[in-house]
């Protein structure tokens, strides 16, 4: 893969040409949260490497939005939120979330919602460095080789700069004077002490690797029930991982007398006691415990019998969040040790 | 972007026509419908074992088994249950209503490792409406199939349904019918009674080897019909049994039919016994 060096002064500038490529998304303060939205002006974007709250799958799977209007006529498909976007700041997790959400939306046949946002979306990655719950390092996520147009790596003074792909070397020739070609020793030197210096800076591991077999292991294990016993079904584990898929479909007429409306899709979650339930009424489960160990089991184990890896990419949002400490850290941690936690 | 003409949508359903709807028996409808684009109609083919989603505008969308056979195309058949909000509003709708319906979805019976052998069919209750459909398919490509053994058992005699085409089966010759009920409440009950299990005493000897049982009813019935399954010595990925789920998408992307790490709506709804001893949850 190509890689260039741009001096840090022509950042700025840089972001702002982009705007040729479609509407800037990005990580912005907006009421106290940080949150990928629409970037009115390039100094309010935030790439030092926080995390944003909502992770960024909320820009190619909203929500809450209108998947198809209905009337006496039919359905009629609803793709207006489609538009040219380039998004700026996405994280090496980040970007392994969405080739693991590509997994799900863009197996055949694929989700067109999905799918049309993907497609008209530039991905201009940032490096960063390890948050107080960063698990990445154990998840094999802290750098990223693909699934990206550009890539940005902080070394203070200059950008080394990866080309991933033919967008984003179009990119680059917009603007071919700030990028330079010749990679010094020193850079590389640079390059190899930041990286160094990132991987240094972990505070928390866990031992993703055998994380399959133990969670199979511990299937019927009664340590379940303690975390079950502590959870609040709240969903936010689900809300905050990058790699939570599941929605759910509302017909929500329009208020006129007449059979129209929209059909609307709003993010699930697989911790709400409604999740299984069919009519009749039959809950498929109704268990926390179970509904746990089925969070768990896609996160740790496995998920979608064709792509069988496991989602979690160590961004540790269930770390951050969980009102109870119930996360793949605790998780693991317990399973592993065969003991639960201390109070 | 590219005109919305030329995006794939799988979530857009299609209007069908509802030709001729009966009462199976109390609550339980039996429907046929028909796409109203009649080359759609004519074209739409399925595994037996596969399921639609039914939509009616405003009331949002559910699975149901089809339960005609792909050997007679052109019209689609389901039973359905008047239990929730969608199916109270298709219990509303009147022979030519359209509703919306798009599919098919899910594996279907593995009908190919069916052939040859001895076909072994026993369904529980509502069990019988999605094995309807292989039934007739073993029934309409007779010359491909073994012996055909069709056990079904109900609640009692006022909830056995298709009753007057199940009763006609009985008088062919390439077809054991075994019919039960648990408790004969009518008085003129002429078949066995007691759970469907207490059939198999009635099987004659099989070749386990050259044997596939199909298999579906509420979960309370799997446990001990594979057990009685087992006992024939029937090879346990021969034994299929096909599952029903909470399911909004139809093509593994909502996540709601979800068992372990598998999604019932692409992944089954068929499962083999086999399956379901290296999934947990299945049954």
């Amino acid at each position: 893969m190509r890689i260039l060096k741009m001096d840090s002064k022509y950042l700025k500038e840089f972001l702002e040409s982009l705007r040729m490529f479609g509407k800037l998304y990005g990580p912005i303060w907006k009421r106290d949260v940080l949150t990928h939205d629409h970037v009115e002006n390039v100094d309010d974007l935030v790439l030092d490497g926080e995390h944003t709250l909502i992770p960024v799958k909320k820009l190619f799977h909203p929500k809450r939005f209108n998947t198809m209007r209905f009337n006496e006529e039919g359905f009629t498909p609803n793709y207006s939120m489609f538009e040219k976007r380039v998004l700026i700041g996405a994280h090496p997790c980040d970007i392994h979330s969405l080739l693991r959400l590509d997994e799900v939306f863009l197996t055949d046949p694929a989700d067109p919602y999905y799918k049309g946002l993907r497609e008209n979306t530039a991905i201009i990655g940032f490096s960063c460095l390890p948050t107080e719950n960063s698990l990445c390092r154990s998840t094999g996520t802290d750098i990223v080789e693909s699934g990206f147009d550009l890539f940005f790596v902080d070394l203070e003074d200059i950008y080394l700069v990866w080309v991933g792909s033919s967008l984003g070397h179009d990119m680059i020739l917009e603007k071919e004077e700030f990028f330079d070609e010749n990679v010094t020793h020193a850079d590389i030197q640079k390059y190899i002490q930041w990286r160094e210096m990132r991987n240094d800076m972990f505070k928390k591991s866990f031992n993703f690797r055998d994380m399959p077999d133990i969670m199979e292991l511990s299937y019927n294990s009664e340590i379940w029930d303690y975390f079950a016993e502590k959870c609040l079904s709240c969903g936010s584990c689900t809300m905050v991982c990058p790699t939570c898929n599941c929605y759910t479909l509302t017909d929500v007429f329009d208020v006129t007398n007449k059979t129209e409306g929209r059909r609307e899709r709003v993010w699930d979650s697989c911790m709400f006691v409604d999740y299984s339930l069919v009519a009749g009424p039959h809950n498929f489960r109704g268990k926390r415990a179970d509904r746990l160990k089925l969070w768990y089991t896609h996160k740790l184990k496995a998920f979608g019998g064709e792509y069988g890896r496991p989602a979690c990419i160590g961004c540790g949002r269930c770390v951050d969040t969980c009102p109870v400490d119930i996360n793949v850290l605790t998780i693991a941690e317990a399973f592993t040790s065969c003991e639960v936690p201390a109070k | 972007m590219t005109k919305t003409q030329q995006i794939e949508n799988p979530y857009i359903p299609e209007p069908a026509r509802i030709v001729r709807h009966y009462d199976l028996v109390k609550d339980h409808r039996f429907f046929q419908v028909r796409h109203v684009d009649m080359k759609r109609a004519m074209s739409f083919t399925y595994n037996p074992g596969q399921f639609i989603m039914l939509s009616i505008p405003g009331l949002g969308e559910a699975p149901f088994s089809i339960s005609s056979t792909p050997s007679r195309p052109g019209i689609l058949e389901m039973g359905i249950r008047k239990v929730g909000k969608l199916t109270e509003a298709l219990f509303k709708k009147k022979d030519n209503d359209i509703i919306y319906i798009r599919g098919p979805y899910g594996n279907g019976f593995k009908i190919d490792q069916m052939r040859g052998k001895d076909i072994i069919i026993v369904a529980g209750g509502l069990g019988v409406i999605p094995l309807r459909s292989i039934l007739y398919y073993v029934l309409d490509n007779r010359d491909q199939f073994g012996r055909l053994f069709f056990l079904y058992g109900a609640k009692n005699p006022d909830e056995i349904l298709f009753k007057t085409e199940f009763f006609q089966l009985k008088n062919r010759v390439d077809i054991e019918c075994l019919y039960t009920v648990d408790v004969d409440t009518s008085g003129e009950w002429t078949e066995a009674v007691g759970v469907v299990t207490r059939l198999f005493e009635h099987l004659p000897e099989i070749d386990p080897s050259r044997s596939a049982a199909v298999v579906c009813g509420p979960p309370v019935m799997y446990k001990y019909v594979i057990q009685e399954l087992l006992k024939l010595k029937i090879p346990k990925n021969q034994i299929q049994m096909t599952l029903e789920r909470k399911m909004e998408c139809g093509v593994g992307k909502c996540g709601h039919c979800v068992l372990d790490h598998l999604y019932t709506c692409i992944d089954g709804p068929v499962f083999t016994y086999w399956d379901t001893l290296h999934f947990r949850e299945l049954i």
